[in-house]
């Protein structure tokens, strides 16, 4: 057995829709050890926001094996379940729909500690303004209501929700995509030091490549609900794998007045989730597309040492 | 913790902060006590209330006083509303009759929204077949006009007061129903709902602490609706003789009885429909105001 | 002057509002626009982008808003003296706006190439049948096959949408393009393909535009001049190489700082502190006073006005260049 905190095996997770399966996560396998943080990048409609809910058994798996801290889970129901969730959080990205309006932050923050906890009321109240300080929130806010404050002060409600219980993983669901880079910055060192301080690991999702180069360890990105390539964060940078990564990462406007890069436009946009076909799935927007990539959908390999990529002429790019 | 914290770590201790309960009662007291129309609305509705409590202070002799000799008397200092037909004190009727209507109109509500909210969140929580069965059950309901259905009802129950405060009641449930569970099918799939599933809330709490309390405007803004609705379905019931049975007053059966005259004696069918009148006007201007203060969003 | 399309003389916008007291939106903005040339207002939200471009074609909400001092030449005319029918010509024809959201800012009713001869029809002097023609040509010129002329919104994609948008504010061949976040709501490799489109067709047709983002990648990539914005104010404004090059106000400063890098090492961010003043109650003396690390006595004391730097950069900083 592994150290990994959390395992993941050929996770899949497929909707019925009128016209068939749409396959939001296929085939998905990852490991994060304890205090580490899986980057998940990609674009919208790539499943990245369905594999997280799936992890943390929100939303049932079609197939697959979920493994935490060394116990099979992804079956597990009733008292298991809630043992279960006590350990795992989320931080979601929209700072207003995930906070309910007509709860006060104090209400809020120590909602999961009277469902779950033990503690008595002063003890309840102690913690949440631990919380509060821990996620830098002035006491004055603790009986304020969502609508009083702005997006910053709310996702920290919001990571407060989620330190509450003491959980030893949180999903983070592109937590700082709604807000202003200068509000983005005080939550990501914030996410930081949480982890530095408290051992937490984290699965963060996100579309933004510069904010996941920033936070994680490992990376995975994905396209179409598939992984296409994983690395370690810092060699994703300097050289990508397969031709959706470097196209990816070629998009991505860097503030620097004539940055000097090559940038590879990508044909056309992504295709339908429902029913993909046998082909590899970036096939149609590849500029290396081959007969073989119609026929044949590739299967994720490691290309070099701990570089793995979802692309029959991956050698060729690395 | 590194220093982007170290200003909220120099709070003081936790003894300090002082967490105020917020309630929504007292929140919402305090936002209609600064509202005007909610407030005039309300003046109104306690005025008729507390007149109506007062009825056997205010007439010692009862609403049933007959006095043949002082028949038809048009409203006076001494018969504020007049006499009708049996030489009865119309104000007294009002009074008495007002207690009767108004009860008849709040319980038949109460009973409703009840019902019909507890109906409406599992049916939009849950989904599905359960959603379908018990919203096509709503339909049929709703398909039968309101006073049919509770002549039907108080028929099989007989007439009196509980039986036509359960016919009037069952007829407003699908629209409690209806009210509940098209805003909970949109507000499921909040975030904050599933922020709560994560943190282990059961179905009851996310139903009833998280998702009700988002949904309680126009509930309670149907309310208000509801009882002045419902005080005229009774009227409606004891002119058709299947609700309050005479000599009880009740609004409603005080002017059906007085139809006969409204050419001669006109006042005895206004003086109560005023009544009415007042009452749905009070219900609502305090409902719309009550809809205001409900939103915590509503800077006043 | 003559050159300049578009010159914003000291504009202040206010928003007053019996509940919530006076807002401060605009303060006292002056901005420039080359024939030719794209410039980008940079700053977050609430700094009062949207506002200014919204007054530039008088959309403002009045009331609540009100343009309380101000000129605005659109090519030595000014707008705002102009009789609202005389705005409807402009609207469109000589001045074109691109909205944020491509799924809201498109009737989902009416097929697309009907919406794009609307736009035509109003401001060309065409019959159906040419302005029709003209639309399938616009839906080819932002790369859309004219076979989806007779598609409805629902049938495209985000990114198609937004060139649906693109379409239609180019239609008449603006002389000027205000385009607010046009690629915000987009993917990265949709934003790419979408900001390439637009950055060719505004050389084709000459157009000059204003680019509001809070996308500083954005600005290196597509604008020639920036102007950074705060709490309503322009805090520094240049050439995009001098700002971003020598940046020279604390907050232009702090923007870049609160950047995780994408091409260098990975360091600990360094955001402002604080948050953006309350646009009501502004501080005296210079708005970043409160949340500058630099900040001195005479900063919170008087009104802080632009200085030169060097060139065409000027900065609205008492402290710049110390």
């Amino acid at each position: 057995m592994s150290t990994a905190l959390l395992q993941v095996d050929n996770l899949k997770k497929y909707f019925a829709v009128p016209q068939g399966y749409l396959h939001a996560v296929d085939d998905v396998s990852f490991s994060i050890d304890k205090a580490a943080t899986l980057g998940v990048v990609g674009e919208s409609g790539c499943g990245k926001t369905t594999l997280g809910r799936v992890v943390l058994r929100l939303l049932d798996s079609t197939d697959g094996r979920i493994v935490f801290d060394g116990e099979d889970v992804t079956h597990v129901k009733g008292a298991k379940l809630k043992a279960l969730r006590k350990r795992m959080q989320i931080i979601f990205q929209d700072p207003y729909a995930s906070l309910n309006p007509r709860k006060t932050v104090f209400q809020t923050i120590s909602e999961a500690m009277s469902i779950n906890g033990r503690l008595s009321a002063p003890e309840i109240k102690k913690r949440v303004v631990e919380l509060m300080d821990i996620v830098g929130l002035a006491q004055r806010f603790v009986n304020a209501y969502p609508h009083e404050l702005d997006g910053g002060r709310r996702q920290r409600i919001g990571v407060a929700r989620a330190l509450s219980i003491e959980p030893e993983f949180i999903v983070c669901d592109e937590p700082v995509s709604a807000l202003d880079v200068s509000i983005q910055a005080q939550i990501l060192n914030l996410l930081i030091d949480i982890q530095t301080e408290l051992g937490i690991a984290y699965i963060f999702i996100t579309h933004d490549l510069s904010v996941v180069k920033h936070i994680s360890d490992n990376i995975i990105v994905m396209y179409l609900g598939q992984v296409v390539e994983e690395v370690a964060s810092a060699e994703l940078f300097s050289r990508q794998i397969h031709p959706y990564t470097r196209a990816l990462l070629s998009a991505v406007p860097v503030p620097i007045v004539n940055y000097d890069k090559k940038r590879i436009l990508l044909k056309g946009e992504i295709s339908s989730p429902v029913n993909p076909g046998e082909g590899c799935r970036f096939a149609p927007r590849c500029d290396y597309v081959q007969d073989r990539c119609l026929e044949e959908g590739p299967e994720l390999r490691e290309i070099l040492p701990r570089r793995l990529a979802r692309c029959h002429f991956a050698e060729r790019f690395a | 913790m590194p220093s982007a914290n170290a200003a909220a770590r120099a709070q003081g201790p936790y003894e300090n902060v002082v967490v105020r309960q917020r309630s929504m009662f007292r929140q919402i007291v305090d936002r209609l006590v600064r509202n005007r129309s909610a407030m005039i609305g309300f003046c109104i509705l306690m005025t008729i209330v507390v007149l109506c409590l007062l009825a056997p202070v205010i007439a010692p002799e009862g609403y049933n006083a007959q006095n043949l000799l002082e028949k038809f008397l048009t409203p006076s200092l001494r018969h504020p509303c007049g006499t009708d037909n049996l030489g009865r004190d119309v104000f007294a009727r009002i009074l008495y009759g007002g207690r009767v209507s108004l009860f008849i109109g709040f319980a038949s509500t109460l009973f409703a929204a009840a019902v019909g909210i507890v109906i409406g969140l599992f049916a939009g929580f849950s989904g599905g077949a359960a959603d379908n069965i018990a919203m096509r059950f709503m339909d049929v309901l709703m398909s039968i006009p309101a006073i049919l259905l509770a002549i039907t009802i108080a028929a099989a129950l007989g007439t009196g007061v509980s039986s036509a405060i359960f016919a009037i009641g069952i007829s407003s449930i699908p629209i409690f129903a209806r009210l509940t569970r098209a805003p909970i099918i949109q507000l499921k799939n909040e975030e904050y709902v599933e922020a709560a599933r994560s943190i282990n809330a059961g179905r009851l709490r996310i139903m009833f602490g998280h998702l009700l309390p988002n949904i309680m405007s126009p509930l309670i803004v149907q309310v208000t609706v509801n009882v002045a609705l419902s005080i005229l379905l009774a009227a409606g019931l004891s002119f058709l003789g299947m609700g309050v049975q005479p000599p009880s007053p009740e609004w409603g059966a005080i002017i059906t009885s007085a139809m006969v005259y409204i050419i001669d004696h006109s006042y005895l069918v206004t003086m109560p429909g005023i009544a009415i009148s007042l009452t749905v006007i009070a219900l609502n201007l305090f409902g719309d105001g009550l809809r205001d203060c409900l939103d915590p969003r509503l800077k006043i | 002057m003559s050159e300049n399309i578009l010159s914003v003389r000291n504009l202040t916008v206010k928003y007053i509002s019996r509940e919530t007291g006076v807002c401060h939106a605009v303060n006292d903005v002056s901005l420039d626009v080359k024939k030719g040339e794209t410039i980008g207002l940079v700053g977050e939200t609430g700094a009062g982008k949207t506002t200014i471009a919204l007054s530039i074609l008088r959309l403002l909400p009045m009331p609540p808003a009100r343009i309380v001092s101000g000129e605005i030449y659109l090519q030595g005319e000014d707008l705002l003296k102009m009789p609202e029918g005389g705005m409807r010509g402009i609207r469109g024809g000589r001045i074109s706006m691109i909205f944020q959201d491509p799924m809201t800012a498109l009737n989902p009713i009416d097929r697309v190439g009907d919406q794009i001869s609307e736009m035509i029809k109003l401001h060309l002097d065409l019959n159906n049948a040419q302005a029709a023609g003209k639309a399938a040509e616009m839906l080819e010129m932002v790369g859309i096959p004219s076979t989806r002329f007779n598609d409805y919104p629902h049938q495209f994609s985000g990114g198609m949408k937004q060139r649906v948008i693109i379409a239609i504010a180019l239609a008449c061949r603006p002389e000027l393009l205000l385009a607010d976040e046009p690629t915000t709501a987009l993917d990265v490799t949709i934003q790419a393909q979408v900001l390439n489109m637009m950055k060719g067709l505004k050389n084709e047709l000459g157009t000059s535009m204003v680019l509001i983002t809070h996308d500083l990648g954005v600005v290196a990539e597509t604008c020639d001049r920036v102007a950074v914005v705060y709490a309503g104010e322009i805090v520094e404004i240049g050439t995009a190489d001098a700002v971003f090059e020598k940046k020279s106000h604390p907050y232009t400063v702090g923007l870049f700082n609160s950047l995780p890098d994408i091409t260098g090492e990975r360091k600990r961010l360094l955001p402002i502190a604080g948050l953006m003043p309350d646009p009501t109650a502004l501080p005296e003396g210079c708005k970043f006073s409160p949340r500058c690390p630099a900040c001195g006595e005479a900063c919170t004391k008087g009104p802080v006005g632009l200085r030169l730097e060097s060139g065409t950069h000027f900065v609205r900083c008492l402290k710049a260049g110390q």
